[in-house]
């Protein structure tokens, strides 16, 4: 027993006033409370599921779905798999959380950075709307901008603009590239740009580091490397006499839009949604990241005459940088978790495709499994990344 | 001797908790039987026994549902509350509905009152869970007995109450005169549903290509659609004439003249208890037999003095006919009562005096050509 | 030299007016673009705006179907027992502002203010007769009232009613559900007919006062060093953070039954609030944790050094600091909780926002063109606003007064 020397040694102190051994007692207790609820509820869940004959099983993964998914980034018909469907969903979740949460940190700097404006009325745009949408439930911005979209013209009656984009109410169409039979020549010169950008990248950062002087490296790489691709583009239009990009013009068909691409309204709504309410939250850690900059670190810039642009971008920002990651963190976790409330305006996620599953094959716990075990393990990534990503600017401190 | 003792106390007190965390829910929210409780207890303070071991303590004796139901006191019956005609919550909160009116019919057998019902509104992705959850006992909700639904979702059905078939609504205006004329269309579409299946398998056969709008909800789908943002809707016929009358201008729509699939619809429980299931396919059984021998609600009372052996059994004046399904004897005889024939319930809520006006169809006596048929009872 | 001018205040108004633009809003060549933007879409959005608010006629669906928003399928002969519980918190408000003036006064004034206008606004709706003898505005007024009477009645007693009204808060919850739900003598509403505001309200309070102590026992079992107990802490807190609150949801409401014996049936709407409570508890023991982090590691000394041994040192020196130190972060906590109880309409539980889907899509209001979705968004939206609204202006007033506090 190894709760006994401690007793044996101390004999001064009973066991039962002896901090250590009630401390193990407890544990063992809540231990045994713990397991035998878990083990109470899983067998109820046993003995449920076998009286009815319905025992997990995922053999379902390997059969054909048959059910349609409105939208996926990859090809996908009712003829494959329900893991294939599953996966169809992680994807979408994902695409959703990726472009929810670049374009959130966009509009949530800039909310951020307005409300430390000198500019009121700016600033007070920017304090109405936070308030205004941070005090106001998501999904019910969710439901607003769904049937907003709804009262756009229907798709025969569309909005022309230009000819190049169109809005109606299954979405927004837009002319967009379609690749032409030199566009596998083109990617050589892209590759070639690339690799010339990276190395003046490198050649400049060595160059700073030699003469001790900071200056800028990337819009010069950035630019050689559009510079180099520009210059294959004409080149081949002229050898080959097709552009290796053409403009694909949408042109009204007798249901939908050929060509270019569309954004449906589902999807538009939810970005839209999450975008609006997440850009909130990360403006208010913008600002007090901004705020905790210590003023003499402003003054001292000023003093060594950077100009208000360079202050903010490379003296405060770096610095509000470390204060903000954590936070950011969770908010775009939030973002991902939200975006499972795509079930409710209809776009295909992955809570949604699980609910269609399960509601097919009625295994219900297998897929609700599934479902937790993937949110979980793409939280715990996106903790890890940016936790990475946190160490390594706090490094930078040193 | 101390250290011989402790061990022991820990075990007897981490049981006795364990015990406690198990009863609380139960003494907390349950009317239950007191038989259940020593039941658990023996489950959970025994972590160490299998599970073969634990379960037939858990598991009731046949019949444990009616058992459940009747010492709760209500039976909870998952329905849909966005279908006119077929279950529907008005705005004064009342369920009404051909499907709800079979709950009320199994209330009424089992209570002798059609109000101890408890209604679960549920959509069509949640209803299967719900029911092998056990969260509602008996599934009155459009549902489309299939195979893969008897089978691996785990339902049992009672008889066809409503015999369907999937349509496809589309806009006047947009020259769709058929499927075939759909290439390329959106079509608007509830998940969950036979008909999501159908649709895919239809347009595959026929080589056709559709964009699916998938919905969770009922209504979104059919605004969805009403708003233009599909060119067709689809669903069971009988739901696209109710959903008809909700459109913004129903002169504007029209029904294709095709039918897509076979839908029978049935109410439905957990499969797995024999004899709740027999108990519910008789009440419906009941309710065909009843117009079949022209008994309705208002003229039952004249049935009672009647020599007919099969009226005398039917309406448990004499037989044991109830006994052998857990149902009282005259459960024919409540059911009819209270709630009516199958006539009088669909005429209550799809017949020719409500707005769906819906023709009877398939859905007659086979003595008048259509597919009802109760077995025997006897 | 724009500053300096400021401050020598001309005395031509006008003048104060032009200083005070171009020092805010004309300040640098990109600020006056940027004004000028901004005027003009404000100009553009405010008039489309309230051109629809002055126009629009569907705020009859709202009006008719007021009751559900506010109760649901609460039954109309038993709403009284609902106005009881609003006049008893009205009451209380009252005394606690009378009593601990300052913000909580503040507050007692804005809840009184909101019941007046209520009451007067009620004037215009149409009654539906649920009550004759307290219609909506005699009860909204009168509430009002009651608020006032409070803030004098609590003034007067100052001091003496102090511990009296902290345990009459205490004892408001439960005594609230009890009149609600029913039971002892009053006849049984069932919680399948609590819907809108009142549904809202209770699973966002009930989560709020049951998280807390549960989050804050995870955050000190987090920062136990007890392995098990950590373990345990540890796990549930990283696995609830980890899904969304409809995976949560919908575990409680539909497969729960699955894990509890046949008989066991627990209600849903208790689900309800038994999954946001847990799920709520998870977030707060987070921000807890945070607040004991930041505690100097001499707190603890010190109190170890005075003799307290470490249930009294959590008790009465680092957690009573650390809850405080906490607090905005409390609130921001609670409002999501009272916004994230509008998930449970995708559960089929019927709260304010499940309601005015309802309202939206009944059939009467198809011929209003492009429906009535619009209004009644709006009005629900409003109600949400305001509650979240309250709370996190409060949290803010009681952080400023706490730092002032401090130095």
């Amino acid at each position: 027993m190894s709760v006994a020397p401690p007793s044996q040694q101390q004999a001064r102190i009973p066991f039962y006033r002896d901090t250590r051994i009630i401390a193990v007692l407890l544990q063992i207790i809540f231990l045994f409370v713990v397991v035998g609820f878990i083990w109470f509820l899983y067998s109820n869940m046993m003995a449920g599921l076998r009286r009815s004959n319905l025992l997990p099983n995922y053999s379902f993964l390997s059969q054909p779905a048959g059910f349609p998914i409105s939208e996926s980034p990859i090809p996908y018909d009712p003829g494959r798999t329900y893991g294939y469907a599953f996966i169809i969903g992680v994807l979408n979740t994902l695409r959703v959380s990726v472009i929810g949460v670049v374009l959130a940190t966009i509009l949530g700097v800039i909310i951020g950075i307005s409300r430390l404006s000198s500019n009121w009325l700016l600033r007070s745009v920017a304090t109405g709307y936070v308030e205004l949408v941070r005090n106001i439930p998501l999904l019910l911005q969710l439901f607003f901008w769904m049937i907003m979209s709804q009262a756009f013209p229907r798709i025969q009656d569309s909005i022309n603009l230009g000819g190049l984009l169109y809005l109606h109410n299954r979405g927004v169409t837009l002319t967009w590239m379609r690749e032409g039979s030199s566009f596998g020549a083109w990617l050589i010169w892209i590759g070639i740009g690339g690799l010339a950008g990276v190395i003046l990248y490198i050649a400049r950062r060595i160059q700073f580091v030699r003469r001790d002087r900071p200056g800028v490296a990337l819009p010069w790489a950035l630019l050689l490397a559009a510079g180099v691709a520009l210059v294959g583009f004409i080149i081949l239009r002229i050898s080959s006499g097709t552009w290796p990009l053409a403009l694909d013009i949408p042109e009204l068909q007798r249901f939908s839009f050929q060509g270019g691409i569309t954004i449906t309204t589902n999807f538009a709504a939810l970005i839209m949604g999450l975008v609006i309410y997440t850009a909130v939250y990360i403006g208010e850690i913008v600002r007090s990241g901004i705020q905790a900059v210590n003023k003499g670190q402003r003054e001292a810039a000023r003093a060594l005459g950077l100009t208000p642009g360079q202050t903010l971008r490379l003296v405060i920002f770096p610095q509000a940088l470390r204060i903000m990651i954590p936070p950011m963190t969770s908010q775009y976790l939030n973002l991902t978790k939200n975006s499972s409330l795509a079930v409710a305006i209809g776009f295909p996620d992955l809570f949604s495709v699980a609910g269609t599953t399960l509601n097919q094959t009625g295994q219900t716990v297998p897929v609700m499994l599934i479902v937790m075990l993937s949110y979980l393990s793409v939280s715990l990534v996106t903790s890890l990344l940016m936790n990475w990503y946190n160490k390594r600017i706090q490094l930078v401190e040193r | 001797m101390r250290r011989q003792v402790l061990p022991a106390l820990a075990t007897a007190l981490a049981l006795a908790l364990t015990a406690c965390g198990g009863q609380t829910p139960q003494a907390a929210n349950t009317p239950a039987p007191a038989t259940s409780a020593p039941a658990a207890v023996a489950d959970t303070a025994a972590p160490a026994t299998q599970a073969p071991a634990a379960s037939p303590a858990a598991q009731p004796s046949p019949g444990g549902r009616i058992q459940t139901i009747i010492s709760r006191g209500n039976l909870i019956c998952g329905v849909n509350s966005v279908l006119p005609g077929f279950g529907n919550v008005d705005s004064t909160g009342n369920f009404s509905g051909f499907d709800v009116e079979f709950c009320r019919a199994i209330a009424a057998a089992l209570f002798d009152d059609p109000t101890k019902v408890e209604f679960r509104p549920l959509n069509a992705q949640e209803r299967f869970t719900a029911l092998q959850s056990g969260e509602v006992d008996v599934l009155s909700r459009n549902t489309t007995a299939t195979l893969t639904r008897d089978g691996s979702v785990g339902l049992d059905f009672a008889p066809v109450t409503f015999y369907d078939g999937q349509g496809m609504m589309v806009r006047k205006d947009s020259g769709i005169e058929s499927l075939e004329d759909m290439e390329g269309a959106r079509i608007c579409v509830q998940s969950g549903t036979t008909t999501e299946l159908n649709l895919a398998d239809q347009f595959r056969s026929r080589n056709i290509n559709f964009e699916a709008v998938i919905f969770q909800e009922a209504d979104p789908t059919f605004q969805a659609y009403d708003s233009g943002q599909c060119d067709g809707f689809t669903t069971d016929k009988s739901g696209l004439v109710s959903y008809q009358t909700k459109a913004t201008n129903p002169d504007d729509h029209m029904i294709l003249d095709v039918t897509m699939s076979k839908e029978p619809l049935a109410p439905a429980v957990l499969q797995g208890d024999a004899q709740w299931a027999d108990a519910v396919r008789w009440v419906v059984y009941a309710t065909i037999e009843a117009e079949e021998l022209g008994i309705t609600s208002a003229n039952i009372g004249d049935f009672a003095a009647t020599e007919d052996p099969n009226i005398r059994r039917f309406l448990g004046v004499e037989g044991e006919l109830g006994a052998g399904i857990g149902l009282p004897n005259d459960f024919a005889a409540r059911v009819i009562k209270h709630v009516g024939n199958y006539q009088e319930i669909y005429n209550r809520n799809l017949g020719p005096d409500t707005p769906f006006n819906l023709p009877r169809g398939l859905n007659t006596l086979y003595t008048e050509g259509g597919l009802l048929y109760s077995p025997p009872f006897r | 030299m724009t500053t300096e001018s400021a401050h020598a205040r001309p005395t031509n108004p006008a003048m104060v007016i032009w200083d005070w633009l171009r020092q805010n809003l004309f300040n640098t060549w990109y600020n006056s673009i940027i004004s000028v933007l901004i005027v003009a879409l404000l100009f553009q959005l405010l008039s489309t705006f309230l051109g629809w608010l002055l126009t629009t006629q569907g705020w009859v669906a709202v009006l008719k179907n007021l009751r559900l928003l506010f109760v649901g399928r609460y039954p109309a002969d038993q709403v009284w027992r609902i106005e009881l519980v609003v006049a008893m918190i009205a009451l209380l408000v009252g005394l606690s502002g009378g009593v601990w003036k300052g913000i909580v006064r503040n507050l007692a004034t804005g809840f009184g203010l909101i019941l007046s206008v209520l009451g007067l606004l009620a004037f215009t709706f149409p009654n539906d007769g649920l009550n004759p003898f307290i219609t909506p505005p005699i009860f909204l007024l009168g509430s009002a009232a009651l608020v006032a009477l409070g803030v004098w009645g609590g003034s007067r007693l100052a001091e003496a009613a102090r511990i009296p009204l902290l345990i009459s808060w205490v004892l408001l919850y439960p005594i609230a559900i009890l009149i609600i739900r029913g039971g002892v003598g009053l006849p049984i509403v069932e919680t399948n007919l609590w819907g809108g505001l009142l549904l809202t309200m209770i699973l966002s309070s009930s989560g709020i006062i049951l998280s807390f102590p549960l989050g804050v026992l995870l955050a000190l079992g987090r920062r136990s060093n007890l392995p098990i107990i950590k373990g345990f802490c540890v796990a549930y807190i990283e696995l609830i953070r980890g899904v969304p609150l409809v995976t949560v949801l919908f575990m409680a409401q539909l497969m729960l039954p699955l894990f509890l014996p046949d008989q066991v049936r627990i209600d849903s709407v208790l689900r309800a609030m038994v999954a946001v409570t847990l799920f709520s508890a998870a977030y707060l023991a987070e921000n807890v944790r945070g607040g004991l982090q930041s505690l100097p590691r001499g707190q603890t000394e010190a109190a170890r050094a005075l003799g307290l041994n470490p249930v009294q040192t959590t008790l009465l020196i680092t957690l009573p600091q650390a809850l405080r130190a906490v607090i905005p972060v409390l609130v921001g906590q609670f409002i999501s909780l009272f916004k994230d109880t509008s998930l449970v309409v995708i559960v089929g539980l019927i709260d304010l926002l499940g309601i005015a889907r309802t309202i939206y899509s009944q059939a009467e209001w198809k011929d209003f063109t492009g429906g009535v979705w619009r209004e009644t968004l709006l009005v629900v939206a409003l109600i949400y606003w305001i509650f979240s609204f309250t709370m996190s202006r409060t949290s803010k007033k009681i952080e400023e007064k706490m730092s002032v506090g401090y130095r």
